[in-house]
């Protein structure tokens, strides 16, 4: 990581007045004057999560300094940041994975439709059954197609046979994988393509109907082509839910994402709609960064 | 000599010493196996799975040794393997980096090197003389416990193996613990479990020592647990050590037996071990 860069560490306050401003460009009159398609078609976005200086802890190592961020229900948000920055480590305190973990804790709080998630009541299983994840390396299970999709439906759902089988398809085809899978159900997951397998995780995510799904560098492993259609799913997919996605590739964050939040060192440095980030940032540090000149 | 001629040199010299290394374990076992063979073949025949162990200088067969060794084995399979499993189960997946875990470990570790004849003489103590009389449920037990260890350190070892992704990824589903290991771990685990068992099972098959001192050996067919019963371990032992002729062709009969049942079992855990690798 490039710590010598001209760039000074980033004051709690800067942080702070980014925060309200990606609502105010999607009033109408602005939002016409922003060339982002999401903002002039979209209401104004309600917050689905409000991060609330949230701190995580590797042991005794401090990953995430304080976060202060909403991610906006039907938007997709799109984290960027040099390596180690920590959008792995805010991804996943979303759902609370790191708890399978004994040294990792986070603090502050986490709001998902007005409960704090990182509450010890809340049941962790219940929440990721709400918040679905997709990780970098495709993770099939080792059993049928067939059985990676239902396995999450069973846990949750008893559906008489033919129901299950129209999620399963419901689920394949939303992924886009119904066409290149439906004649071998069966066969085992682990005889698919990288970029299938990754497509399969998807499927098997959004097949329990979760209400945010949560994205880390879901492309980085694929070919162009399996990139460009999971990039298609996330569009697609975001009329229903509140996408997160962790992402190296400017262009991916810029061509798939409504929000951007710009990190660095474990601090948010800037929030703002992707057009804003993308083409007129507030902060030097964030234009360095988006513009390659860093990072 | 420059450099390079010198590295010939010695590399060459390592090379023919283990060589000769490898030439000289081959030759024990190649002459074991050579020795076993042509005594043993000529026991081969259906009497020795088909009578029952004979007084000296009558006709008879290992049926009873037979059936002894395969009831016992499977009891302890039965008792030790889930045992085993279990245990296994809470160090890789519960326990992983505990104080405690690190401690059964080490126990388990003493366990699997132990001389068998200890567990033999353990049993012996506390059920034999406690009971009075040798029994084949003594022999199993103490079978049993040979086999803890062993299914204990596979299936911890291969639980390890399965990538913490896939629990990561059965967690992030809303998954209990208890269903990702046993519909996730378990299943991405399951020819090495499989393995472990196989290869306790062919361990403990060819044990003495412990059957010395529980089950015993009996002359006669005996189904009943409570009772000392003959096996094949214990047999080849005193068949062996007997100045009768026939005796000792049974013996040899019954060693390559044994050593049948086990280069089978290994075979088979290698096949499926195997088939995990070919399947992803
Ligand atoms: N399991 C862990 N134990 C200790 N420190 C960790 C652990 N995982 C991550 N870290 C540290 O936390 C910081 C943030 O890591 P994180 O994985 O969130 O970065 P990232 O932004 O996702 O990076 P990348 O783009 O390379 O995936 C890094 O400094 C990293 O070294
Ligand atoms: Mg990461």
């Amino acid at each position: 990581m490039k710590s010598d860069s001209p760039v000074p560490a980033v004051d709690r306050r800067s942080r702070d007045d980014a925060r309200p401003v990606p609502v105010a460009p999607v009033r109408p009159s602005v939002a016409a004057a922003v060339p982002a398609p999401s903002a002039i078609v979209a209401p104004a976005p309600t917050a689905k999560i409000e991060i609330k200086d949230l701190r995580f802890y590797y042991k005794t190592y401090l990953a995430l300094k304080g976060i202060t961020l909403p991610l906006y229900d039907k938007h997709v948000t799109a984290f960027i940041g040099p390596s180690g920055c920590g959008k792995s480590t805010l991804l996943r305190a979303l759902n609370r994975i790191y708890e399978l973990y004994p040294n990792q804790r986070a603090e502050g709080a986490v709001v998902v439709d007005g409960q704090n998630i990182l509450d010890p009541k809340q049941d962790v299983n219940l929440l990721r059954a709400r918040i679905g994840m997709v990780f970098q390396k495709p993770t099939p299970f080792p059993m049928s197609i067939y059985d990676n999709i239902a396995f999450g439906i069973r846990l949750y759902e008893r559906l008489p046979q033919g129901e299950l089988d129209g999620r399963v398809e419901q689920a394949l085809r939303r992924a886009a994988l119904w066409d290149e899978v439906k004649d071998k159900l069966m066969q085992s997951g682990l005889g698919l393509s990288g970029g299938q397998q990754q497509r399969l995780c998807i499927a098997r995510a959004i097949a329990l109907k979760p209400e945010v799904l949560l994205l880390d560098e879901p492309a980085s492993a694929l070919d162009p082509i399996s990139t460009l259609r999971i990039e298609e799913l996330i569009s697609e997919l975001k009329s229903d839910y509140c996408i997160v996605i962790v992402t190296h590739n400017m262009q991916q964050a810029a061509r798939v994402s409504d929000f951007t939040a710009f990190m660095y060192l474990g601090e948010l440095v800037e929030f703002d709609q992707t057009s804003v980030i993308f083409t007129n940032p507030k902060k030097k540090h964030t234009e360095d960064y988006v513009t390659g000149r860093f990072g | 000599m420059d450099l390079y001629a010198r590295r010939r040199v010695v590399n060459t010299v390592i090379l023919s010493l283990s060589f000769v290394a490898t030439a000289i374990g081959l030759f024990w076992l190649a002459a074991i196996l050579g020795t076993l063979i042509t005594h043993g073949v000529g026991a081969m025949t259906p009497d020795l799975f088909t009578q029952m162990t004979p007084p000296p200088g009558s006709r008879g067969g290992l049926l009873n040794a037979i059936y002894g060794s395969v009831v016992m084995t499977a009891i302890a399979t039965a008792v030790g393997a889930p045992v085993g499993v279990l245990a296994g189960t809470f160090l890789a997946e519960y326990a992983r980096n505990s104080r405690f875990a690190e401690i059964v470990r080490f126990i388990n570790d003493i366990l699997l090197s132990a001389p068998s004849i200890i567990v033999g003489l353990f049993i012996y103590e506390v059920m034999v003389l406690r009971q009075g009389h040798f029994s084949a449920w003594a022999g199993a037990m103490a079978l049993a416990i040979i086999v803890v260890p062993v299914v204990l350190r596979t299936t911890e070892n291969m639980l390890s193996l399965v990538p913490g992704g896939l629990r990561e990824a059965a967690a992030a589903l809303g998954t209990p613990q208890w269903r990702v290991i046993t519909e996730i771990s378990y299943r991405a685990a399951l020819q090495g479990l499989v393995t472990g068992v196989m290869l306790a099972v062919a361990r403990v098959s060819g044990e003495t020592a412990p059957l010395l001192f529980t089950a015993l050996n009996n002359q006669f067919w005996n189904t009943n647990l409570d009772g000392p019963m003959a096996n094949l371990p214990v047999v080849i032992f005193q068949f062996s050590m007997s100045p009768y002729a026939d005796w000792q062709t049974l013996a040899w009969g019954g060693a390559l037996l044994i050593t049948v049942v086990v280069l089978v079992l290994n075979i088979a855990a290698r096949v499926i071990a195997s088939w995990s690798t070919v399947k992803q």
